[in-house]
């Protein structure tokens, strides 16, 4: 046990650096966000976010040493018993949850409550790795693919009967690991395609432009491409499946939803519509943002997210206060990090030697890509609003805990790398 | 199979990175908006009405003064469960008015609803005790309090001008920036000509406020806050108890008095009948009484004094008599024949030397005293004779300050109108003309036109024996100032002092034994006067004009009076003149039966 702790030779600190870095600053931001300059107030102080985070943080620390001393086949080995279980949990969430901010995710341990959901994310990763590196296991064969997307589809599903959208549709991010062991890019392509068409469709208010533009497309590809049968006969289909989907997307919108859940809608594929009604939270968080021009107002400076202009400003808008504060040159910082961080997961899980380890590494990668993507997008209004947290950075134990945990195993799992037999 | 896949990950990471670091730098760097979008959300600017400068009389009477009123304004992305109902009955508002305003208000190019933006304006003192109690029922509405102006008494009213909301062109031509929709500007009279002095420095405070609006403090440490400066406090030259007692006199006539220190050209009064209370235009009622007082056929915003341009009637002999002895054309012994055949006289004389004729306005002496001035014969042509002795009266003339405008500290002034060559030229088109065409000059009829400052102006003149300081109304801006440069200035005419000696003494026989004496005539002073009978159109009658100071000297005073349709100078406009005078050297009057006679009588 004791050999298996002392890996700090071998454990990778550029990536232990850029978490810590991350936290920290998420610490400071989260006290600026809240800061009162009339109330004369401490950091630490518990009545505070970030007093509260701090004891948050100090919790991770003791999560990270438990993950370092626990055995690193642990994780493997009990992946699918943590998976049925956090299901069992998930399924009773909404039974016997209590309602925070109109989802109901949190349950209630002592005065504080978690999100199971949260943690689902990293087990799901554990699960998800476990049976990817399972001997036998093809990503080609459709058994294998249909069991992969039965497990994100459960807690997905589960997720969803709390009204928790955003966390929900994390899950999605596992595509990214199927298609990085193999999986053929046509499901992704296509999704993506459907997904950016019914936006289109919202968008466009003419859709023969659309149906245009996928005929010249087709046309071209065609014509470029290697003409055989089968290749323009399934471009032709493809070209058809997606007009299809355009009427009757079409159809839908404009016959079937009353006018009030279309607004609805178009606010949500559109953050310039209606900017001071429905997107309200958008205008302000963009407002955040940009009035902190190239180098920001300082520390503590800022108006818009103390002053409670933008929404969950320490949660999920915590993006408004180091745009505010530290102006362009804060959230290239903050981008920055995130994108090196990014590669060096990738970097990580490409050097594993057994597919389990790489799975896992790219669901960690795919996860807080995820988190980083929409969560930045849309704070700057390029992504609908969706409640989900930025990774290290908003304010919260349960979503703080669960990416340390998701970091952390991954951590483990590299510094044993060479223990392992290679399976790949 | 998957082979490039990593990189293809890697790829699309990076990239959502660098398209996020490009946006930002649009929405930060390169797009100000937003930083003024979140100084408008969090910085509420709260505008200091600086008190506006006080009016004062030459006794230091208090004539303008300020009375707080309340603007209501309204921040519409904070007005929440608006009780429409409720609101018209607190602000005593019909429903059709509440609509209106609303519409009027979001139709103003600068109206934003996260902006406080003026709903009502000008609640009294009254008004604002019975709202404000019921104000926290309505959030988003706020109270601006500022002051409106007040006066000590209904007087003075065209000469002090009034306040009120700057008007659309006005603001689209203020170069300046420093005001915006819903100030309040002075409009006319002093409050206009002085505005700049009267309104003081506007202050400013930044505050910060949260989302609902709670303050959170200053800004910066009220880095760019500002205090508000007062206005200067303007003394005037007026005597109030004069100028009411000149309001008193021309109770049911129309035209105008003023008097004038002549040692200063300060204005002591400034009459102008019809007038109308200042206090009817202040306050919320101000529309619809500017309305009424504007419609009014009597016209009393129209300041006669200023802006009326009569004949000036034979006061003009006195200016025709010393333009001839500066030109030497008659000493002050040349006798004329009163020959009636020319044109018309009163009274009985015959042969009359300068001063004779002065005292008894001889029409026949001054049409050929300006004959004499017009045909020097310098030249043979006679046409041209008139034009080069036109031109020679045209200077001495205007130099007594006809013609343009004095520039008196109020605007709209009139030029009034003295003829030039060039002026008949345009009226005869260009055909000839000479001194029998244009004659009627000479006794202050024909072309001539005068306002009755330029009338008063010319009396000081007389009485300082041959300058003017431009008449003013204000001697000094605040306390222990002084009035502005160009009323430090003499003006002298140019005729010689020793020509206004025989002036003055003609003057004063026409007060002791000529047309003026009965009713201009004072016991304890010495008035010295000229009359004026200016035609009129029939049936109108004729308008009666006096113009004197006293006393003869060192005077004190010198007034010039113009009453409308009043006939002779010798009855209404004389009496006035002697009484003002009278007042204003002993307080009062020893003649009732004189102030009897101008009050009782039509004057027909």
């Amino acid at each position: 046990m004791s050999r298996e702790a002392d890996i700090s030779g071998k454990l990778d600190w550029v990536s232990v650096l850029l978490y810590a870095a991350m936290v920290g600053l998420g610490w400071l931001n989260i006290f600026a966000a809240v800061y009162d300059e009339t109330a004369n107030q401490s950091i630490f102080d518990l009545s505070l976010n970030s007093g509260r985070q701090l004891m948050f943080i100090a919790a991770a620390v003791v999560i990270i040493l438990a993950i370092i001393i626990i055995d690193m086949r642990f994780y493997e080995a009990f992946a699918f018993i943590f998976y049925a279980i956090i299901l069992v949990i998930l399924v009773m969430v909404p039974l016997i949850g209590k309602e925070v901010g109109g989802n109901k995710s949190w349950i209630g341990v002592g005065s504080f409550g978690v999100q199971p959901s949260e943690f689902a994310k990293f087990i799901t990763a554990l699960a998800v790795a476990k049976f990817i590196g399972s001997v036998g296991f093809r990503m080609d064969s459709l058994r294998n693919q249909a069991v992969l997307f039965a497990m994100i589809l459960f807690p997905l599903a589960l997720i969803l009967l709390q009204k928790d959208f955003g966390t929900a549709i994390v899950f999605l991010s596992f595509l990214v690991v199927f298609y990085r062991e193999g999986m053929s890019p046509f499901i992704l392509i296509v999704g993506i395609s459907m997904a950016a068409l019914a936006i289109l469709t919202l968008i466009v208010k003419n859709q023969w432009y659309l149906h245009g533009i996928i005929g010249a497309v087709v046309v071209v590809l065609i014509f470029f491409g290697k003409r055989t049968v089968k290749r323009i006969t399934t471009l032709i289909f493809g070209a058809l499946i997606l007009i299809l989907t355009i009427e009757s997307f079409d159809y839908v919108i404009n016959n079937v939803l009353p006018e009030r859940h279309k607004k609805r809608l178009e606010a949500l594929v559109n953050p310039n519509f209606d900017p001071m009604g429905i997107n309200w939270n958008v205008t302000q968080s963009k407002i955040a943002i940009g009035s902190g021009g190239f180098s920001g107002k300082g520390f503590l400076k800022g108006t818009q997210t103390k002053f409670d202009f933008v929404p969950e400003q320490s949660t999920d808008f915590i993006f408004c206060t180091i745009g505010e504060e530290h102006g362009w040159i804060g959230t290239l910082l903050v981008v920055a990090l995130f994108v090196f961080f990014l590669q060096r997961i990738i970097f990580i899980a490409e050097r594993q030697k057994n597919r389990f380890a790489r799975a896992y590494g790219y669901s960690v990668a795919s996860i807080f890509f995820f988190h980083f993507a929409v969560n930045i997008g849309m704070t700057i209004g390029l992504f609908p609003v969706i409640g989900i947290p930025l990774p290290f950075f908003s304010y919260g134990g349960s979503a703080l805990w669960s990416f340390t945990v998701l970091l952390f195993i991954l951590l483990k799992l590299d510094a044993h790398r060479s223990q392992v037999l290679q399976r790949i | 199979m998957n082979e490039g896949r990593r990189e293809i990950v890697q790829l699309v990471f990076a990239l959502v990175g660098i398209i996020f670091i490009i946006k930002l730098f649009f929405v930060q760097v390169l797009d100000n908006r937003y930083a003024e979008l979140a100084d408008g959300n969090a910085i509420l600017r709260e505008v200091e009405y600086p008190f506006r400068g006080l009016i004062y009389d030459r006794n230091n009477k208090l004539i303008v003064y300020n009375t707080p009123e309340f603007d209501i304004q309204v921040i519409i992305k904070e007005v929440k469960n608006f009780d429409s109902a409720r609101f018209c009955t607190v602000f005593e508002l019909s429903r059709e008015e509440l609509r209106a305003r609303f519409k009027e208000m979001k139709a103003r190019k600068e109206y934003s609803p996260f902006k406080p933006t003026l709903f009502l304006n000008q609640l009294s003192n009254i008004d604002f005790a019975r709202v404000q109690d019921h104000l926290d029922e309505f959030p988003g509405f706020y109270i601006q309090a500022r002051t409106t102006r007040a006066y000590q008494s209904p007087t003075l009213a065209n000469a002090l001008g009034y306040v009120s909301e700057i008007s659309k062109e006005n603001l689209a031509r203020d170069a300046s920036g420093i005001y915006k929709q819903g100030d309040y500007v002075g409009q006319s009279g002093i409050e206009s000509f002085y505005e700049e002095q009267l309104r003081g420095k506007r202050g400013v405070r930044f505050k910060l406020r949260n989302v609902k609006g709670i303050e959170k403090g200053s800004f910066k440490n009220g880095e760019y806050d500002t205090l508000s400066t007062p206005g200067a406090n303007l003394y005037t030259g007026i005597d109030i108890d004069l100028q009411q007692y000149g309001e008193f006199l021309m109770k049911g006539k129309a035209g105008s008095i003023v008097a004038i220190e002549p040692a200063s050209g300060e204005i002591l009064s400034l009459v102008s009948g019809p007038s109308y209370d200042p206090a009817l235009l202040t306050g919320r009622n101000y529309s619809s009484n500017f309305k009424l007082i504007s419609n009014d056929t009597l016209k009393p915003l129209f300041n006669r004094p200023l802006m009326a341009q009569y004949r000036p009637g034979s006061i003009f002999k006195i200016a025709q008599a010393m333009t001839a002895l500066q030109e030497k054309v008659i000493t002050p012994d040349t006798r004329i024949r009163c020959d009636r055949t020319i044109i018309n006289c009163h009274g009985a004389h015959t042969n009359e030397d300068l001063r004779g004729a002065i005292a008894n306005s001889c029409n026949p002496y001054f049409h050929n005293v300006l004959r004499r001035m017009l045909n020097k014969g310098i030249v043979n042509d006679p046409f041209e004779d008139t034009r080069i002795g036109l031109e020679e009266w045209n200077k001495h003339i205007t130099s007594f300050g006809f013609g343009k405008r004095l520039g008196i500290d109020l605007p709209n002034e009139k030029d009034g109108l003295i003829p030039t060559p060039a002026y008949y030229d345009r009226a005869y088109r260009n055909r000839p003309w000479k001194f029998s065409n244009i004659y009627s000059i000479a006794i202050g009829e024909g072309e001539n036109l005068v306002v009755p400052i330029q009338m008063a102006n010319f009396a000081a003149t007389i009485a300082n024996r041959g300058y003017y300081y431009t008449p003013h109304l204000v001697k000094a801006i605040g306390e222990n100032g002084k009035p502005l440069p160009q009323y430090l200035e003499r003006h002298y005419t140019t005729i010689d002092s020793s020509y206004f000696v025989i002036a003055v003494d003609a003057m004063q026989k026409v007060v002791e034994e000529g047309t003026g004496q009965y009713r201009a005539r004072l016991a304890d002073v010495m008035v010295c006067g000229k009359t004026g009978t200016v035609q009129n159109a029939p049936p109108l009658f004729d308008h009666s004009v006096f113009i004197a100071f006293a006393p003869r000297d060192n005077p004190k005073i010198a007034i010039s009076v113009y009453v409308e349709d009043a006939g002779q100078g010798a009855r209404a406009a004389a009496s006035i003149a002697s009484l003002m005078i009278e007042k204003y050297l002993f307080g009062g009057t020893k003649r009732p039966h004189i102030e009897q006679y101008v009050l009782n009588n039509k004057f027909e």
